[in-house]
């Protein structure tokens, strides 16, 4: 009775949030007038679950999947995003971002050097986003997000790269949760369980950047954020005081990730302070 | 007799009360060597304005030590500090804090919370649930303690007038509209008049403290201002920028100021609440009360 708490895993029952994530893409679907969607693909579960989410709300041929490998991306993530496309039979293209990243990658300097390689890697995910909005515009869709609660908390993403999106159909999903509703969906097995990767080099895993495992990242998040404990409370529960101390700075460190960027106030109405609308509105819908 | 007050038109900053309690505690020393025997800050000076989610990380109780402890910076000296107030239930109030020599003589829980426009605070803070004075001892007698948007309800700096307030103390957070346009200036003025009205009506001395700095997109205005209880002004702050602003009230000149414009005296209060009681109740589509015996 007098035990502390034990500090859970975020709660799981995937087939109603699966539910509730497909309503929630029709709806933002109909109402921007859009019918057809685009998403990147890299072969991992994050993508993975997002495209076979897409895949429940949208016919086939409305779902557009864009793999965009980089000559060091793992060969098995190619055959993984492959492994989904087949389910799934919706439309697909590939584009190799080597050309377009190369000469940019040049001027930030050696392959080798390992203290380049987050710049490296924006490089590379905010080509991705340029594609993918590319070819948005060329197939008349929106492009559906990817990124999870786990990662946006964390600020473990490009800002303008990977983090770029018309709608986020699992950003308020934690990985373990995300994982949950990736089985439930049929996501092929062996892509929710490898462990999970940027894939921005070569032998890069996400829990290796991160310094700890999903399973104890989320634990922790829950509790400070969904639960809104103290960092002394999430210790008292067992949690390790300074990976609790380190995600706490973490995501106050990221804060700025998650938010547009503030305007300075002139006028009489500024937009995002006092010029407030819902994201659509009557008028706002396109012709289609 | 003289009494000097200082405001103290700072920046604090956001969300830092350790670092903000070292600022106002330079602020009160300065103060101190201008002679002030009162010192305004501005609303939420110990934690800043835009919290959102941090209300109840920069919360004290209102006995915290370190109130206390600041107020004991300048001896003898009476101290309002605007903060983020927890009450022993766990509500949380935009507050300011009357103290002297350590110990907390009154505090007033912003009542009227502006959440329309670029305003979000009923979002995040609980409204107070009184208007009341504070003895203070001669020469000053009584303060009335306001937040901010409190000042744009009159009934409630007018109460204070009523309630033998001498001294309206209202602490602000104003963030600029419109900073250098003809609409900028209009919502300056705003301010003005309301202050000057209050001095005019409830020939009662008024300390507005506003601060100044910028957070996020916002930037607050300072102008602090210092009036008599005849309305004149004895002293006011720039616009934008930090500054101490120091003035003299003249105490002894309220008792014929009243003679003179006797218009609290001749208040009919007893009318006022009549109506009052009146129009509530027929906005609540009820009965009004009985008509009292002639």
């Amino acid at each position: 009775m007098n035990e502390p708490e034990a500090a859970p895993l975020p709660e799981r029952d995937p087939a109603q949030t699966i539910d509730v994530i497909v309503g929630f893409i029709r709806s933002q679907l109909a109402q921007t007038g859009f019918r057809r969607l685009v998403v990147g693909l890299s072969g991992g579960v994050d993508s993975s679950a997002a495209a076979f989410l897409a895949a429940r709300a949208l016919a086939p041929d409305d779902l557009l999947v864009i793999r965009m490998p980089y000559r060091t991306s793992s060969p098995g993530s190619e055959a993984d995003a492959q492994l989904v496309v087949d389910a799934l039979g919706c439309r697909t293209e590939r584009v190799d971002i080597t050309p377009m990243v190369e000469p940019m990658l040049g001027l930030i300097g050696p392959e080798e050097d390992p203290s380049l390689r987050v710049r490296r890697g924006n490089v590379m995910a905010r080509q991705r986003m340029i594609v993918l909005y590319d070819r948005s515009a060329a197939f008349d869709a929106l492009v559906l997000g990817t990124s999870n609660k786990t990662e946006a908390l964390l600020g473990y993403g490009t800002l303008y790269g990977d983090m770029a999106a018309a709608l986020q159909p699992i950003g308020d999903l934690y990985k373990s949760q995300l994982r949950a509703v990736a089985t439930e969906l049929g996501v092929p097995e062996r892509i929710v369980a490898k462990p999970p990767s940027a894939d921005l080099w070569p032998g890069q895993t996400d829990e290796g950047e991160l310094g700890a495992t999903y399973e104890d990242l989320d634990r922790i998040l829950f509790a400070l954020v969904d639960r809104r404990w103290t960092q002394d409370r999430c210790v008292a529960a067992g949690l390790d005081r300074s990976l609790v101390e380190w995600v706490a700075h973490r995501v106050a460190q990221t804060e700025f990730k998650r938010q547009l960027p503030p305007v300075a106030k002139i006028s009489l109405r500024t937009p995002g302070i006092d010029h407030l609308y819902p994201r659509r509105r009557p008028g706002s819908r396109r012709e289609s | 007799m003289r009494y000097v007050v200082a405001l103290a038109q700072l920046a604090p900053r956001l969300g830092e009360v350790d670092a903000n309690l070292e600022l106002a505690a330079g602020w009160l020393r300065r103060a101190a060597g201008e002679g002030a025997q009162l010192t305004v800050l501005p609303e939420l000076a110990l934690t800043g304005y835009l919290l959102s989610d941090l209300v109840p990380e920069v919360a004290l109780r209102a006995d915290d030590p370190r109130l206390a402890q600041l107020s004991r910076q300048a001896p003898g000296m009476l101290v309002t500090v605007g903060f983020v107030e927890e009450t022993d239930d766990h509500r949380f109030a935009n507050s300011a804090a009357l103290l002297r020599d350590g110990e907390l003589i009154g505090t007033h829980r912003k009542v009227y919370l502006p959440t329309y426009g670029l305003f979000d605070e009923g979002r995040f803070t609980r409204p107070g649930d009184r208007i009341r004075t504070v003895a203070v001892g001669e020469p000053l007698g009584r303060i009335g303690l306001s937040v901010c948007e409190d000042f744009w309800h009159a009934s409630l700096p007018m109460l204070q007038a009523q309630d033998g307030a001498t001294l309206l103390v209202n602490v602000a957070a104003g963030p600029a509209r419109a900073p250098g346009s003809a609409a900028g200036l209009r919502a300056i003025a705003g301010w003005h008049r309301m202050q000057d009205t209050y001095a005019l009506l409830g020939t009662v001395a008024v300390a507005f403290c506003n601060r100044v700095g910028n957070e996020e997109g916002l930037t607050f205005w300072g102008g602090s201002r210092l009036l008599g209880a005849d309305g004149s002004v004895l002293a006011e702050g720039p616009l934008y920028e930090e500054a101490l602003v120091v003035g003299a009230l003249e105490t002894d000149d309220l008792r014929m100021q009243r003679y003179a414009l006797p218009l609290l005296a001749d208040e009919r209060l007893e009318l006022v609440r009549r109506e009052l009681d009146r129009v509530i109740a027929e906005r609540g589509g009820l009965e009004p009360p009985p008509e009292p015996e002639s």
